[in-house]
């Protein structure tokens, strides 16, 4: 997957330990009229500039978090700080916190330049300020030449860019998207995907988005939180969440995972050997935490880290064998559903390095599929 | 085959039409009549017409019957939209669903049954504190503001539940406090639905005989109840002539306001894409 280029100053705010965050979510808690804990105890913390996004399946809590942010609602507990400041208490409309709408909600009666006007509006500047800054926007979304246009004229698209357009005009700190990409079809939200990041990029300002879409939000932020349940399982990079899932329900949200089941049956420093059922043998893993002999984990092996190999490894150790079950060809990759021995399905994925519309493997081969010792992650949770 | 079809189907418009429309061109017709007698045609003439303009009863009835109805409607838009705002944002409060059928309630009460228990309310408030004195046209006013209020009520609740909600919270999120928002977002949105209630209200006041009637004072006597007395002692062929006249206006304004409205949507639908 291409990842959008990056200023590199941006990146590693959260690392450094004297960075004061710019947004602190703590212990946030919404529980609703039914008894619904729909954000959970969240504390969270965002720097300047970030692209941080909230992702989980369809009713996680991850809008809901997002309108308390925005002040649509009003949390049961906590606070939420920005700058040092407590906004907890303030209404919507006197937060430096604008939102951008997943259906838009683009006023029918206005056109796009009223729309992209109305904010600065409720801030009295003079007019000839406001003319100015309505037609940066739409220049930064290249809409200047619909900005006569009605909401019910434009394309879901150049909808999108407006919404996006009106939300940036106030120059707010802190932009809340929801689901900013939902409503548009597959080509155009991958070409929005990078246009969102560079304009995120150019105008600086700290961006949230919510998604359920873990592409989405792998390419554009600078971190993200896995959310489910109304909690925040984990966050960090792209790279750390896909990498070193925290547990099995990340591992298994955030692109596709092997799990394997086991107990610890030898620890060496870093290095555990497992006693798996699954494959039916052993799997040597390295785990950066130490862990007793006996407890019950699971191995999470990414498809690309499993090899498809002749013949099981000498040492006896990090291999299982199926039988090929199914094949999706993708151009350029493979995807191969092994059904193994133990009566568990493995996918694989193989690059396809040489040209041909047959692979090497076809239904019903027996295989042998190995992995090294740094392939997967050990998971307790 | 084919070539019956068509002509059953045209045949069933027809007589549909016929039946809705034959009494009313009839009446349009016989205004034009120069007899004094409804029923006989005498040859035309615009005399009726002439005494109508110059009938000072039904004309200070009808400038009466347009000031209650001008006022009913703006009163009854006032509190059928707040109702309706009610009803549609708050959708959790305890006693909704009995506020609700409250408000819509004078839809399908019999209007004997209305101006009754207005006639009832009114000469026991006047006993009680000594308003309204008497009866007149501030009775039938409110009397009809009771029962078109249900009507307007119903029109805005629809246009309103219609609306998406995030409309109100983008603009609140961009900086508008929620009375700001209402004027300048909810209420040009909604602003169809209130001018079609308004109409509704206007409609139903100037039409009304029945509370009219109950509510009614010396010297308030709205157009229905003139014409109504007067079909009693025998037909004017006035009330022909005044018929027409009102036809006339409401479907020329019915004909423009349909007008315009096509025009504009075809200027929506045509620019698009």
């Amino acid at each position: 997957m291409p990842q959008p280029k990056r200023d590199p100053a941006a990146l590693d705010a959260w690392q450094d330990p004297s960075a004061r965050p710019f947004l602190e979510i703590r212990n946030v808690t919404k529980v609703f009229d039914g008894g619904t804990y729909a954000v959970d105890d969240v504390s969270l913390s965002i720097f300047k500039g970030e692209f941080f996004s909230l992702l989980g399946a369809s009713g996680c809590g991850k809008s809901t978090l997002l309108r308390v942010l925005a002040g649509l609602e009003r949390p049961s507990h906590g606070r939420v700080l920005i700058e040092g400041e407590d906004i907890t208490e303030l209404p919507p409309y006197e937060r430096p916190v604008n939102m951008m709408f997943q259906s838009y909600a683009l006023f029918p009666h206005m056109t796009v330049e009223q729309n992209v006007a109305f904010g600065l509006k409720q801030e009295r500047l003079g007019r000839g300020e406001i003319r100015e800054r309505v037609a940066e926007m739409l220049e930064l979304v290249r809409m200047t030449e619909f900005a006569r246009r009605k909401p019910d004229q434009l394309s879901g698209g150049q909808r999108q860019r407006v919404a996006l357009a009106r939300s940036l005009a106030k120059h707010p700190k802190l932009l809340l998207l929801d689901e900013p990409l939902g409503a548009l079809d597959r080509k155009l939200r991958e070409r929005t995907q990078f246009e969102l990041v560079n304009i995120q990029e150019r105008v600086g300002t700290t961006f949230i988005m919510v998604t359920h879409d873990q592409e989405e939000a792998m390419t554009m932020s600078t971190r993200l939180a896995v959310m489910d349940a109304g909690r925040i399982l984990q966050v960090g990079t792209p790279g750390e969440i896909y990498e070193y899932p925290g547990s099995r329900f990340v591992a298994e949200f955030i692109g596709a995972a092997n799990v394997f089941e086991g107990r610890v049956v030898e620890a060496q420093d870093e290095l555990l050997v497992i006693q798996s059922d699954a494959t039916g043998g052993e799997i040597a893993m390295y785990h950066a935490q130490p862990l007793t002999v006996g407890t019950p984990v699971s191995v999470a092996l990414r498809p690309e880290k499993l090899r498809v190999v002749e013949a099981p490894p000498a040492d006896g150790r990090n291999w299982v064998r199926g039988r090929v079950r199914e094949i999706g060809y993708l151009g350029d990759v493979s995807i191969y559903h092994v059904a193994t021995e133990q009566g568990q399905t493995v996918q694989v994925q193989v690059t396809n390095r040489a040209r041909r519309t047959a692979g090497p493997l076809t239904w019903d081969d027996t295989v042998c599929l190995a992995w090294d010792t740094e392939a997967g992650v050990v998971l307790t949770a | 085959m084919s070539g019956r079809r068509p002509f059953l189907l045209f045949t069933a418009v027809a007589f549909g039409y016929a039946f809705l429309y034959l009494p009313i061109i009839t009446l349009m017709v016989y205004s034009f009549n120069d007899s004094r007698l409804v029923t006989v045609w005498g040859g035309f003439s615009t005399r009726w017409y002439v005494e109508l303009f110059r009938n000072e009863q039904i004309l200070s009835a009808l400038w009466l019957s347009v000031r209650i109805a001008a006022m009913n409607a703006t009163f009854a838009v006032v509190l059928g939209t707040l109702a309706a705002l009610t009803l549609v944002r708050f959708t959790q409060f305890r006693t909704r669903m009995l506020f609700a059928g409250m408000v819509t309630a004078p839809l399908v009460m019999p209007e004997v049954i209305l101006g009754l228990s207005a006639l009832l309310m009114f000469v026991s408030l006047e006993q009680l504190i000594g308003w309204p004195e008497g009866r007149g046209m501030t009775t039938i006013t409110i009397a009809h503001i009771t029962f078109t209020t249900a009507y307007v009520a119903v029109v805005v609740q629809s246009r309103l539940s219609q609306l998406d909600g995030s409309l109100e919270e983008a603009a609140m999120d961009l900086g508008a406090r929620p009375w700001k928002v209402f004027l300048v977002i909810i209420l040009p949105i909604i602003s169809p639905a209130l001018i079609a209630g308004w109409l509704l209200g206007f409609t139903l006041s100037m039409d009304d005989l029945v509370i009219a009637s109950f509510v009614s004072g010396p010297g308030s006597t709205t157009l229905p109840m003139v014409v109504y007395s007067s079909v009693r002692l025998g037909v004017s062929p006035q009330v022909n002539a005044l018929a027409t006249l009102i036809v006339v206006v409401v479907s020329t304004g019915v004909i423009i306001a349909g007008w315009l409205l096509h025009r504009q949507q075809r200027r929506h639908t045509g620019k698009a894409r």
